[in-house]
């Protein structure tokens, strides 16, 4: 019964309806501009790092080197992308 | 009436209406054409509905052969309208549009198809596949392609042409300074076969990692197939950038948010920003395949492997990575601070390291090798030297204090012609006549092919080294004329003249095509260049099935190593029956509707958006139900069609 009993995705959902909560918190209350915006940001990708790994399957196949080369080139090129625009349109005038 | 007026050209001129007039009785000379050759049903079965990477890559490349032409056209009325100074033969607009639309057709509807095209054929060969992945997405991807071109080229007989540039710079490209529906078109255009170019990267990513022959290990893939793969991996991360750039834009024209305004929160500067993005990554996208046929072609003719195939496979791996990190070096001279400047220039210069280790192995390769000079090999050793010229300036330019002097001179022009042409032009013009033979089952003749080969590259260095002079005095890009006083006149002759010697050089090609098709001998054998990589182990022409025995492969030279050493390609007793997908007529007729979607949205037709939208969506519902498990050929069709090629392989 316990090897059929899948507590990990239970467990992820539950985390994952607490990283919801948390994120909710923000409109709930009353906090600074600044800290909003940084629970939104931290709790938005741990929450869709436990979507990938545990509802995806991300690391359950053969391929899963090949998965998360092409997750982590990704997440460069993309913040490459969000630091580099911030550079050129916003931080290079201060 | 006024329903119809807005379909009125802003700007007419007797050019235009000829055109008008030559494109319909061209479309009407070739219906009635196929009506009187009885040729529909054929061109239905055979082509339109097909789904096999061969057909459809020779589809992709008469495409681009054609937009060649159409945007050859836009080339040599610029050249003749700056020949000489203050000359009238077309006023500011018309050569706004003739340049934007020059840009555009080159880049994404020659350079790009012609590039996927050759991948498309050559790829499944090289790696001993039957098909790519998934065979009628392809057959997708091409005719969202086709779509997006032909709206594209339609916009300067109904509408108006886009005008802003083929960078489409904001607030110019905006509704304000843009009043007709060009730049709708480009939005549209853009998009619809943008998603076609990225169904193609997931496609081919799919195809390379998954389906290559027992034995060919990823280090033993043959180079072109290398490049093939990163630049496909470069396409998936470059492509949704400029999905989402257009969109926005599109937002902005014509349902008034404000991106991309000056005013109201906008940032004009953004889809400069976003176009780079998506721009730079994209020039690698183009000049990674070249340089892979490049490969394939100095080592087939120099008789030698290819000079450190580790160290090429890693340069494509770096640019794949650097070429999302220098695109501000396109608008140094936008007023960032020096730091940010500086950050760029230097990823800009440490992206021509790998690319100068590319040039080096090529000529290790050359060294000592037995060089045979053909057409193909004509336009390998003439790119090595030119598109150094070209990436050194393209350095130049990357030192972003001295870029204040060169930015939107014709420098820049020469700059990226330099690279384009000898890169990208002549890899592409390589390619199709090394495999040639592959498709058609014949040789192009080579003296034919000489003449062309001369003519381009005399006419290539005459058009655009005088631009580097004319740039450094002063003379800026998209400047539709000059006054005699600036002295910039007899250069621009000489490009004038460059750039007629050019088309000679592609009559040459075209007629290559018609002499070879009439008189060139059929009997080349399977394999012509005596060639290295496991394409050519199959028939001339490839049958359907490309082999009828799963290759087993032992390097990155299987077909040689078949020939020299004695390997044993193919395995008698592998012969099986074989599981084909079947052709489907369902992706031209979303690509119909799709430029039905994208006509009537750049016109503001709302029913016509929302019935052909209807229409996409019915077609993806039907192919989810759709049951459709492909056909078997089965091991005596496959004897029979073996033997009329002269024995099975
Ligand atoms: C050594 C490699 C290269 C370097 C350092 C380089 C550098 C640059 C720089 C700094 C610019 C912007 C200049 C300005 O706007 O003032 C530029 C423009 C351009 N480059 Fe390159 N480049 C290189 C290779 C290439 C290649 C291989 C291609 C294409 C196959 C290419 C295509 C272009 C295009 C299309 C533009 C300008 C587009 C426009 O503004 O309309 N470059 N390059
Ligand atoms: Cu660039």
């Amino acid at each position: 019964m316990r090897e059929l009993f899948p507590m990990k995705q239970v467990n992820g959902f539950i985390f994952s309806l607490l990283l919801t909560i948390i994120a909710l918190s923000v409109y709930f209350m009353d906090m600074s501009f600044e800290l909003g915006m940084t629970i939104l940001l931290v709790t938005a990708f741990v929450q869709a790092a436990v979507q990938l790994v545990l509802f995806m399957h991300a690391g359950e196949s053969e391929d899963k080197s090949s998965i998360y080369t092409t997750v982590f080139y990704g997440v460069v090129i993309a913040l490459a992308t969000v630091f580099g625009s911030l550079l050129a349109m916003i931080w290079g005038y201060l | 009436m006024e329903f119809f007026e807005r379909f009125a050209v802003p700007h007419p001129s007797p050019l235009i209406y000829a055109s008008m007039v030559a494109i319909g009785l061209t479309v009407i000379a070739i219906m009635a054409g196929i009506t009187y050759f009885k040729k529909w049903g054929y061109l239905w079965r055979e082509w339109l509905t097909t789904v096999d990477h061969k057909k459809i890559g020779i589809m992709y490349i008469i495409s681009a052969l054609l937009m060649l032409f159409r945007g050859g056209a836009d080339a040599v009325m610029m050249r003749l309208q700056t020949a000489v100074p203050e000359n009238s033969f077309l006023d500011a607009q018309h050569y706004n549009e003739v340049f934007t639309t020059h840009g555009i057709v080159m880049i994404i509807f020659m350079a790009m198809a012609f590039i996927i095209g050759l991948m498309n054929f050559a790829v499944p060969l090289q790696i001993g596949a039957r098909d790519v992945a998934f065979p009628r997405l392809n057959a997708i991807s091409f005719w969202l392609y086709f779509a997006g071109a032909m709206l594209f080229n339609i916009s300067f007989v109904i509408g108006g042409s886009p005008d802003a540039g083929w960078t489409n710079y904001y607030p110019l490209a905006s509704n304000d300074f843009s009043t007709s529906v060009g730049v709708n078109y480009y939005n549209w255009a853009l998009q619809i076969s943008g998603i076609g170019t990225l169904m193609t990267g997931i496609n081919f990513i799919v195809t390379i990692l998954k389906m290559r022959a027992p034995g060919m290990k990823l280090m033993k893939m043959p180079m072109f197939t290398w490049s093939a793969l990163i630049t496909n991996i470069i396409i998936v991360f470059a492509f949704p950038v400029l999905t989402i750039a257009l969109l926005m834009g599109t937002f902005d024209r014509q349902f008034a948010t404000h991106f991309f305004t000056t005013g109201d929160g906008g940032m004009d500067m953004m889809w400069a920003n976003l176009f780079w993005v998506w721009g730079h990554p994209e020039v690698y996208i183009l000049i990674l395949p070249a340089f892979g046929i490049y490969s394939e072609v100095i080592s087939t003719f120099s008789r030698r492997n290819l000079y450190g195939y580790k160290s090429m496979v890693a340069s494509m791996v770096i640019i794949s990575l650097l070429s999302f990190f220098v695109w501000v070096h396109h608008f140094f001279t936008m007023g960032q601070d020096a730091l940010t400047n500086s950050i760029f220039s230097v990823t800009t210069m440490a992206i021509a390291i790998p690319t100068g280790i590319k040039i080096f192995n090529w000529l290790l390769t050359m060294w000592k090798g037995k060089i045979e000079f053909t057409v193909p090999m004509l336009y390998s050793v003439a790119f090595i030297p030119l598109f150094t010229i070209g990436g050194v300036t393209g350095v130049m330019l990357g030192m972003a204090s001295a870029d204040y002097q060169y930015h939107n001179t014709m420098f820049l022009v020469a700059h990226f012609h330099n690279v384009i042409i000898p890169g990208v032009v002549f890899a592409m013009l390589a390619g199709l006549t090394y495999w040639w033979p592959k498709m058609f089952g014949f040789k192009l003749n080579e003296r034919i092919g000489k003449w062309g080969f001369w003519n381009l590259t005399i006419g290539f260095c005459l058009a655009f080294f005088p631009m580097y002079i004319t740039g450094l005095d002063g003379q800026a890009r998209r400047m539709y004329t000059y006054s005699e006083a600036t002295g910039f006149g007899p250069l621009n002759m000489l490009s004038f003249l460059g750039a007629g010697i050019m088309a000679i050089g592609f009559i040459f090609i075209v007629y290559n095509v018609y002499y070879s098709f009439r008189y060139a001998p059929r009997n080349v054998g399977d394999d012509p260049w005596n060639a290295r990589s496991l394409e050519w182990a199959t028939h001339n022409p490839v049958p359907e099935y490309n082999f009828a025995i799963t290759p087993q492969v032992n390097s990155s030279q299987a077909f040689w190593d078949s020939k020299k050493h004695g390997h044993q390609l193919f395995n008698k007793d592998d012969l099986k029956e074989i599981h084909m997908p079947n052709n489907s007529g369902l992706p031209i007729i979303m690509a119909g509707l799709f430029f039905v979607f994208g006509f009537s949205f750049v016109f503001y037709i709302w029913p016509g958006v929302i019935l052909s939208g209807i229409g996409i969506l019915a077609c993806m519902a039907y192919r989810s139900f759709e049951k459709d498990d492909g056909y078997h050929i089965s091991i005596k069709e496959i004897k029979e069609t073996e033997d009329k090629f002269g024995g099975a392989k």
